[in-house]
């Protein structure tokens, strides 16, 4: 089965932290990334820009709107992400609490559908 | 049997089907050819080949589900040599899975009861006082869960096991609690419920010997029950631990949860909160009468729960066992401390015992208000007849002519 392992932190926290630090988890990122690759479990990866830089589009009644921002302001940001595949939830669960993320945010492991063949 | 189903199909709802299918076929073929050698293996087999059969018929499952299943067929001869662990290890895998952490914990109840316990979805509905229709749905939401996210139907391994384990006792400690002390209704006790948390207790420490949590539940679900025949009036009254009957409790129940207590206590490095509490609860039923009641040792032990679970319901506990050892003034400071910290308004228990406190203490007005409150945020019937009671005889005092003379 394939996850989505969307990565959530309080921005601000992570802006905050010194160069040191952040190179640091930059490292521990890579070390994780590598770590998936070889086991097999890795699909895709991406570090998201800040969520200053989102916008949102809806389209109602046959208009696109355009708004500044995230889809809606929440305490943590979604900040990146991972596409995996797991034998089950129980492994699935077991690599997002590898993710350096997971030691100060949250980390949503949602199941993806098998695509239509 | 069930277990094991769940285990070879992949889908409760499959496996239900398939038992059933079973037994109606053993019913119509046993009493013409005998029964087989190995019973179970053969409902077992008949059943997987019933679901085979309807799996096979549907196009949706043929490609994913009919290979998996011709790789096991080697799975039922070697069922054939069946023995107690085979299937007691599916029961492990089906209690894991009803209490995975990825379910809320009404989730994991429920499914718990309705799935290992075997309760029908009417009776699990009855012991929650939810209506049928909202219990079945979200038992449906529960098995969709597992489907959707791939829970598996699997023991957790060594290293999580652990941590795994606290999930199930919180779920046999959940059903136990309900039955034990009901939230809403007419009846104190739900017999069945606390049947079926024991039974579950009994059936993981099979399982899972020597451990001391399971061992420390247990003991805990055993010496409370023990006492049950007395708990109520035949009118179906509340009866306070101190004026209980000490004669209607059973002894079996009694011996077998001291023993699994002891036991608990004495594995080092794995200090059950469950063995404390049942400590505390063996040394209630180890007293010949109320007075002989040992509080001091009982406020030591809820010193070491306090450290281990420092939750409202422990301190108020504990403040209650103090006010046996130090008097109800100092019980007082400790609960109003409790409710200073504004964890818990709601709590009725917390209500009555002030209540009674401050009765003892002489302040009767206050006394009464604590009582009131404790009646506005119960919902249990015979709890409320008891409370109603207190007032009524606190009216009694403050009303009743001053003594002349």
């Amino acid at each position: 089965m394939n996850y989505l392992l969307l990565i959530y932190a309080n921005e601000a926290e992570i802006t905050g932290l010194s160069e040191t630090a952040l190179q640091k988890v930059v490292a521990e990122y890579a070390d994780f990334t590598k770590s998936i690759v070889q086991s097999g479990n890795f699909k895709a990866a991406d570090r998201l820009k800040a969520v200053s830089s989102a916008s949102t589009v809806r389209v109602r009644n046959g208009k696109i709107a355009i708004t500044d921002g995230p889809f809606a302001e929440t305490r943590e940001q979604l900040g990146g992400y991972y596409l995996i595949e797991a034998k089950n939830l129980d492994e699935a669960t077991a690599i997002a609490a590898r993710i350096p993320g997971a030691r100060f945010g949250s980390i949503e492991v949602r199941p993806v559908w098998l695509p239509m063949t | 049997m069930l277990a094991t189903l769940i285990r070879l199909l992949g889908d409760f709802d499959l496996a239900e089907e398939a038992q059933q299918e079973a037994f109606a076929a053993a019913l119509e073929q046993w009493p013409l050819h005998g029964v087989p050698a190995n019973p179970r293996a053969w409902l077992i087999g008949t059943g997987r080949n019933k679901a085979i059969d309807r799996i096979r018929r549907d196009i949706l499952f043929r490609t994913k589900i009919a290979g998996e299943l011709g790789a096991s067929e080697a799975g039922v001869e070697a069922l054939d040599a069946a023995d107690e662990e085979i299937f007691g290890d599916d029961r492990l895998r089906l209690i894991f899975t009803c209490c995975h952490p990825a379910l809320n914990q009404e989730a994991q109840i429920a499914l718990t009861l309705r799935e290992v316990c075997g309760l029908s979805t009417q009776a699990v509905a009855r012991a929650f006082l939810t209506g049928e229709e909202t219990m079945a749905q979200r038992l449906v939401r529960a098995k969709k869960k597992i489907r959707d996210a791939g829970i598996p139907y699997e023991t957790p391994e060594p290293g999580v096991l652990e941590h795994r384990i606290e999930g199930v006792l919180a779920v046999v400690y959940g059903v136990f609690t309900e039955g034990y002390a009901a939230t809403v209704g007419t009846q104190l006790i739900d017999v069945e419920l606390c049947e079926e948390a024991i039974r579950l207790g009994r059936l993981l420490d099979t399982l899972l010997p020597d451990h001391a949590g399971v061992m420390g539940l247990l003991a805990l679900m055993l010496l409370h029950d023990a006492r049950r025949a007395s708990r109520t009036s035949d009118s179906g009254d509340v009866v306070l631990l101190e004026n209980q009957d000490r004669a209607q409790w059973n002894r079996n129940e009694i011996s077998e949860g001291l023993a699994l207590v002891d036991r608990s206590l004495s594995i080092r490095g794995q200090l059950s909160a469950y063995a404390v509490q049942a400590a505390i609860a063996a040394l209630h039923v180890r007293a010949e009468d109320s007075g002989a009641t040992d509080w001091p040792q009982i406020v030591g032990l809820y010193e070491v729960l306090l450290r281990l679970q420092p939750t409202p319901v422990v301190e108020l506990n504990h403040a209650v066992a103090v006010s046996m050892v130090d008097g109800p003034a100092r019980a007082l400071d400790l609960i109003d401390s409790l409710t200073a910290r504004g964890r818990v308004t709601q709590y009725h228990l917390l209500h009555a015992a002030r209540g009674r406190l401050l009765q003892k203490l002489g302040r009767m007005n206050e006394a009464r208000e604590a009582y009131r409150s404790a009646l506005s945020t119960t919902m249990l019937e015979p709890e409320r007849r008891f409370l109603a009671a207190r007032i009524a005889s606190i009216q009694g005092i403050c009303e009743a002519p001053p003594v002349s003379g």
